[in-house]
């Protein structure tokens, strides 16, 4: 027999006002097996609490119901101080006779009656209420960090910082991503390769690191603390150990014509190459398209020149699974285009505004590649076409982004101080030249950033017409934008010689793929999904993914380099314990009633039901039963009411609690 | 209900079964929000709609209720992912049986209310209190219990007949 305890509290006057709580108690005493019951002004208090623990020492109680406020307010409070007495805090329950009942009647004797059936209801679920333990997983101290941008490198280096084992993986044959390709930074306008490339390396020499370039995740399966990811090594035809990077088959490749993507396909490549001379790791890959030996079977000259013979063409995919605690998705961006070459390359131009049939209209990280000191032409600003240096150019915001027309309504954030800055690189490297740039808004929230952008037009001359384009067409070797000033209410037309396009920032192709491999959300667009859009920003609604960089949504590089450092500091906090506990609300499978239709595993939104084989002694196979994975089970309860032959138990919420409380109503 | 003192002739039981993240917390809101509603409802929390079987519904009008409340977060916006989606499917279908056995769905209703929206809670609440009391007490199902909690004889002239035919 159940020797339950009732404490209902008063709350100040916050329920006594409304519900007489001296006959509460009295009534609620003689329900069958409530063997206490007593009514405090603050059961919260410490001398309420006290009150509780003594309750439950002296009178021996099984089972407690606090009638007080709502759960959502202090369940937590009330279990803790019934576990700290001795009981199972899962055998303590709460009636809402607050938020539930005085503050919503005025009248006091229907409120009453409502707070003793609320009680009563309550008194009869925590007869059935069992005790539960607490669940407890292992945590495997690594983190997978899924790309090598600013995000990813900052992430794992502030992991591996740490002292825990970091996987970091990425899809192109070095890292570094967008931030590699860029000139000079806003609004310091320090350059991007100094301040990058020594992250790289430090990511390269980290004794904890381990780096997969040239690779991508091919496979996610587990739960917070436990996952394992298979992650495919694309064959390079390099072998990584062997090479020493010195860059003789580079020079020896007869194959010379290839576009450089990581150019923008402004300079060219040998078919064996490393995307940019301060790769890592320094080690070369054969681009099997355009290799000849790959096409005809002629050639080998990079396995003949290679000393150390690093050069291996028979190379294959090699699938690697490594088990990590945590995950930080850092995929990044892609630039907008609505004009895409054929499948493989990378992103061509934007259909509009001529781009991909005019040479001489760019985009801008085309422009970030000429005014780089690393790029193709050295750092001189000329033209695609015929490579003379353009004294007019015009840059035009917006493209693409808050349009919603074209899909995109949200605000691409970082054009606007990029353009600023590309009016200053540009004037600094063509002192005669004019810049002009159409725009909707200046948008440049940030440190320094609206000093950075009044800059480029008080110290640098930029002409700034607010307003968009509403023609481009080539005329001679100019291109003649024509657009509306509004401010003042004129038709404006510019004679260029360039024109740079500030397209808008896209989640990465496949972005969607990759989220449904991870079980993580995406939005409209892509951006995956952070669990909280104000006090959860890097963590993913799934337990145990966390987010960093412009995967999330347009960011600029100190934001990205913040987020980053945030969901570092989430890996640590999670690796900070041995075991994680969680809520015991998870769903039981009773195995003498399963019967296998696996219905169970259809609803499961968590892909926690497993499926498990009983055997007999023999070992011969009697059925296959559902099993639910306590460490990946939410607890949502879809599986128990799915069920038909209702074989499976949500702890904390079985069919017997609530058809008590059904009952006793 | 209990209270005789009331000026209305009628008091519905409504039972709401809701999910603890927005229907709970949105009920919650209409509290601290010091919202008035009728005293008839009582709630019953679950993790999520996606756990509420049909067969809870069934029980509270055999335990007597007038009226039964089910409501949880809106489509999309669920906890767990996709237990709203669940539980709309199979309510969907339930309407339908219980329409074809001739329950009468002014009864039961399905609403979507969100942690933030305590003001839907006190109308739904309020509209289905209203409405059920225009219906009157459900007497199909009290009945049933009633035959169910079996007095102790059998000798129905039904079950002679079948004892008979043996």
């Amino acid at each position: 027999m159940s020797r339950i305890g009732v404490f209902v509290c008063h709350c100040g006057e916050n329920i006594s006002r409304t519900v007489d709580v001296e006959r509460v108690a009295a009534e609620v005493g003689k329900l069958p097996g409530v063997a206490f019951s007593t009514d405090y002004k603050y059961m919260c208090s410490d001398p309420g609490q006290g009150l509780l623990k003594k309750a439950i020492r002296e009178e021996r109680l099984s089972h407690v119901v606090v009638a007080a406020c709502s759960p959502r307010m202090h369940e937590k409070t009330f279990r803790k101080a019934v576990e700290s007495a001795g009981l199972n805090p899962f055998l303590c329950e709460m009636a809402n006779i607050r938020e539930h009942c005085s503050w919503v009647h005025e009248d006091r004797d229907e409120a009453t009656v409502k707070a003793i059936e609320i009680v009563g209801m309550m008194v009869e679920r925590v007869k059935k209420n069992r005790v539960l333990p607490t669940i407890t997983v292992p945590v495997t101290k690594r983190s997978l960090v899924i790309g090598g941008g600013i995000a990813g490198i900052q992430a794992a280096l502030d992991i591996a910082d740490a002292g825990h084992e970091v996987v970091l993986v990425e899809r192109e044959p070095s890292i570094g991503g967008h931030m590699a390709q860029l000139s000079e930074t806003f609004p310091t306008l320090d350059c991007s390769q100094c301040i990058m490339t020594p992250k790289m390396v430090d990511v390269a020499n980290h004794p904890r690191i381990k780096l997969y370039t040239y690779a991508e995740i091919e496979h996610v399966e587990g739960y917070i603390g436990n996952f394992q990811v298979t992650v495919r090594r694309k064959a390079r035809s390099v072998i990584e150990e062997k090479c020493t990077g010195c860059g003789v088959c580079m020079e020896k490749c007869p194959v010379r014509k290839i576009p450089n993507t990581f150019d923008r396909d402004l300079g060219m490549r040998p078919a064996i190459y490393v995307p940019f001379p301060q790769a890592v790791p320094n080690t070369p890959v054969i681009d099997r398209e355009n290799c000849t030996k790959f096409k005809t079977g002629k050639c080998g000259v990079c396995q003949k020149v290679c000393g150390p013979g690093a050069v291996d063409y028979e190379q294959e995919d090699r699938l690697i699974v490594e088990p990590v605690g945590a995950i930080v998705v850092a995929t990044g961006f892609d630039l907008y285009s609505i004009e895409e070459k054929p499948k493989g390359s990378s992103i061509k131009g934007y259909g509009e505004f001529g781009h991909g049939r005019i040479p001489d209209v760019i985009d801008g990280m085309t422009f970030e590649r000429l005014a780089s000191a690393s790029g193709p032409t050295g750092g001189k600003i000329m033209r695609p076409s015929d490579g003379r240096e353009p004294k007019q150019i015009v840059f035009i915001q917006c493209v693409g982004s808050r349009a919603r027309e074209k899909g995109i309504s949200y605000c691409s954030k970082i054009c606007c101080m990029y353009t600023a800055k590309h009016t200053m690189l540009y004037h600094h490297k063509v002192h005669d030249g004019q810049a002009y740039v159409f725009f909707m808004d200046a948008r440049t929230p940030g440190k320094s950033y609206d000093e950075f952008w009044r800059r480029s037009i008080e110290e640098e001359e930029a002409v700034y017409i607010r307003g968009m384009v509403s023609r481009l067409y080539q005329k001679g070797d100019k291109i003649v934008v024509m657009g509306s000033d509004i401010s003042v209410g004129v038709q404006v037309e510019i004679e260029a010689d360039m024109v740079v396009l500030a397209t808008a920032v896209q989640p990465r192709k496949g972005a969607d793929t990759l989220a449904q491999k991870l079980g993580i959300s995406y939005d409209k667009y892509h951006f995956y999904s952070e669990a909280h859009a104000k006090l959860r920003p890097v963590e993913c609604a799934t337990a145990g993914i966390y987010l960093a960089g412009a995967c999330q949504g347009p960011k600029d590089i100190p934001d990205t380099v913040s987020q980053a450092s945030a969901a570092a500091a989430k890996v640590m906090t999670l690796f900070a314990r041995d075991q994680l506990e969680r809520e015991p609300i998870v769903a039981r499978v009773r195995e003498t009633g399963c019967v296998g239709c696996f219905y169970c595993k259809k609803v499961c939104p968590y892909g926690a039901v497993e499926e498990k084989e009983i055997r007999d002694r023999q070992g011969n196979l009697v059925k296959v039963v559902a099993y639910v994975n306590p460490g990946v089970c939410g607890g949502c309860g879809t599986c128990q009411a799915t069920c038909p032959s209702k074989s499976v138990e949500l702890d904390g919420y079985t069919d017997e609690q609530i058809v008590a409380m059904i009952e006793s109503l | 209900m209990h209270t005789e003192k009331e000026k209305h002739t009628f008091e519905p039981k409504i039972i709401a079964f809701v999910c603890t993240w927005c229907t709970y917390a949105g009920a919650d809101l209409a509290g601290t929000s010091r919202m008035q509603y009728p005293a008839n409802v009582r709630v019953l929390k679950f993790p999520c709609t996606g756990r509420i079987d049909p067969v809870f519904i069934l029980k509270a009008f055999q335990q007597g209720a007038d009226g039964v409340l089910v409501s949880g977060c809106h489509p999309g916006d669920c906890h767990y992912i996709a237990g709203n989606f669940h539980a709309r499917r199979r309510f969907a279908a339930f309407r339908k049986l219980l329409e074809f056995v001739g329950v009468d769905l002014g009864r039961l209703q399905f609403s979507w209310v969100s942690a933030a929206e305590g003001g839907k809670w006190v109308e739904m609440v309020t509209g289905l209190t209203e409405q059920v009391r225009g219906m009157g007490p459900m007497q199909e199902f009290k009945e049933l219990a009633l035959e169910e909690q079996w007095s102790g004889s059998i000798d129905t002239p039904e079950l002679q007949e079948a004892y008979d035919q043996i």
